[in-house]
């Protein structure tokens, strides 16, 4: 059974059809890329998928389990994490932070403990301290744990956005233009690391990309979305010579 | 890091220490006037209500206007409970904070549940419109006394006892304060910076709002009952929303999410107009234009230009240390 599984997804705003019969299936620990050209509703579908929209028609299964209705925060307790194409980190906080933010659920104590800073407190905070280096260690941040995000050079915020959101535990993690503002270098650079995380975290990924070299690299499958409809869908050498694939991106 | 944590709370101990000796000393020699000895408690009541409004604009980041609201209910229960309940003094001043407190933080849940779905701008009109309700319902009604208020509420927080109120303020500092360095706080934080990303990462955005209304309230509401038996006479006059915005102003100028500002502003802008007392009638023009001057110093380079080198110094000599 898919990881991720969803049927004749689709959303109306007022007349407009964003998405319209949208259909796919992940695997578990696959690398999945959708793609399109600007307007296609690839955004859309995360807003979907994440639970900011809810959808007009369609199923979304996450490890056969419906998600539909469920709100942003529980989305991401059940296991669906994202990033943002805009960059949201909580910029008055320190990198450290950020992290220890989205391990809100996993490490726990009470309010009462939070007030006083009884024992449970200093002895979890210092569990959290330890998995958010850990993480951040993987993303070369570890050396700028107090450096309000901010602050952070672009680059570093984009690799930021990715740590906090891999340390909510998803199943799925859910990649928005990865690579948009990053040059080839740091391009090559964040491949390596998407790969390093599918394998060292076990998680699934899916990203939009615009970067059909990062894309090409590292997806083992892609869906291609036109039109808020599904263009074509399989392995990218096969995809990415499509005729109309090739219509959609570069005109007749 | 462990270190550096137990080195900054053997700081907070000895700081908590020497301020209270302070205070000892000033009102024990005679130093203060009668008068700004009587200052003293209305300026512990502004600390605890810059304090928790704090934790509302500062760390929650929303713009409220009507805090003077929850400090009007706490002090109206406080001193309906001393005035009636007929109990010996410490216990009936010890329940009606308790109550004082509780029942602010019902009016607290009450107005945050409904402004869930406002932020900025509307929010403000909201919790004005809030503020200025409770103060018509408290002339309206008549077991608040109506327009003329209560009087004769027994005067238990005089600076003669300012232990007590001591205690609360520290009780405010460092829960707020805790509460903000902990996880709670950090979901608080993450509302303010991008509620958006907040709620990707699993954040319940209306459990924590709710969470800081209720907080805030609630000590709002024990600073208005150490205000009721100070001063004595209540009248829902005194918790316009005037008082409100004037706690605000404490806020923004001990700066937005800085507990140390908040108390720092509160001291400042409690005595402001005591020690302008001398400028007579240009008193209250004297209070504005000091008031301009520290926000513009706030927010411009030249305080970050003296903190960076205050800092740098820091650093050098501590260096030089090790």
């Amino acid at each position: 059974m898919a990881l991720l599984e969803v049927k004749n997804l689709g959303i109306s705003f007022g007349g407009l059809r964003a998405v319209d019969d949208f259909n796919i299936a992940i695997e578990k620990g696959q690398l999945y890329g959708l793609i399109g050209p600007n307007g296609a509703g690839k955004t859309t579908v995360f807003n979907l998928l994440t639970g900011v929209y809810r959808p007009t028609d369609g199923i979304i299964k996450l490890d056969g389990k419906n998600i539909i209705g469920k709100t942003p925060d529980e989305i991401c307790q059940i296991g669906i994490s994202r990033t943002f194409q805009n960059i949201r980190l909580f910029k008055k906080m320190s990198v450290l932070d950020n992290v220890k933010v989205a391990l809100h659920h996993q490490i726990k104590y009470s309010l009462v403990g939070s007030m006083l800073h009884l024992p449970p407190y200093a002895k979890k905070e210092e569990e959290m301290d330890e998995k958010a280096l850990e993480i951040l260690q993987v993303f070369d941040l570890d050396a700028q744990t107090e450096t309000l995000a901010s602050n952070l050079p672009y680059g570093k915020q984009r690799k930021l956005e990715i740590a906090r959101a891999l340390a909510t535990n998803p199943k799925l993690l859910l990649l928005d233009e990865p690579a948009a503002g990053m040059n080839p270098n740091e391009t090559a650079e964040l491949m390596e690391t998407i790969r390093l995380i599918r394998n060292r975290f076990g998680v699934t990924i899916l990203l939009i990309e615009h970067d059909m070299k990062l894309v090409a690299g590292i997806c083992e499958y892609l869906t291609v979305l036109n039109f808020g409809t599904e263009l074509a869908t399989g392995e990218p050498e096969v995809v990415l010579n499509d005729s109309k694939v090739i219509t959609a991106y570069l005109g007749e | 890091m462990k270190k550096k944590k137990l080195k900054k709370s053997i700081t907070n101990i000895i700081l908590i220490i020497i301020s209270y000796a302070a205070i000892t000393i000033l009102i024990n020699s005679g130093i203060l006037g009668r008068q700004m000895s009587s200052l003293i408690i209305p300026t512990g009541v502004n600390i605890i209500l810059a304090v928790s409004l704090n934790l509302l604009t500062g760390f929650l980041g929303e713009l409220t206007l009507g805090h003077a609201g929850f400090m009007s209910i706490g002090a109206y229960t406080g001193a309906l409970i001393t005035l009636n309940s007929g109990l010996p003094p410490a216990i009936a001043l010890t329940l009606g904070i308790i109550a004082g407190g509780l029942v602010a933080a019902v009016f607290g849940l009450i107005i945050g549940v409904p402004v869930l779905r406002l932020r900025g701008d509307y929010l403000a009109i909201v919790t004005l419109g809030f503020g200025e309700i409770i103060k018509s319902v408290l002339t309206a009604v008549n077991f608040t006394g109506g327009a003329m208020g209560l009087s004769g509420i027994p005067k238990y927080t005089t600076y003669k006892n300012y232990t007590l109120v001591f205690i609360f303020i520290v009780l405010t500092i460092l829960i707020i304060s805790n509460m903000v360095h902990s996880r709670h706080g950090r979901a608080i934080c993450s509302i303010r910076d991008n509620y958006i990303a907040s709620e990707a990462v699993g954040i319940k955005i209306s459990k924590y709002k709710i969470m800081a209304f209720v907080i805030s309230a609630f000590f709002a509401g024990v600073a208005g009952v150490l205000y009721a038996h100070n001063v004595g006479i209540l009248k829902p006059n005194n918790f316009d929303y005037n008082k409100s915005i004037e706690i605000l102003v404490i806020v923004v100028l001990g700066g937005m999410g800085n507990i140390k500002g908040s108390v720092i502003a509160a001291i400042v802008l409690t005595l402001l107009p005591e020690l302008l007392r001398e400028a007579d009638s240009y008193r209250m023009l004297f209070y504005a234009i000091v008031l301009i001057v520290m926000m513009l110093f706030n927010n411009s380079g030249l305080k970050e230009r003296i903190m960076e080198q205050f800092k740098s110094k820091k650093q050098v000599t501590t260096e030089g240390g090790e």
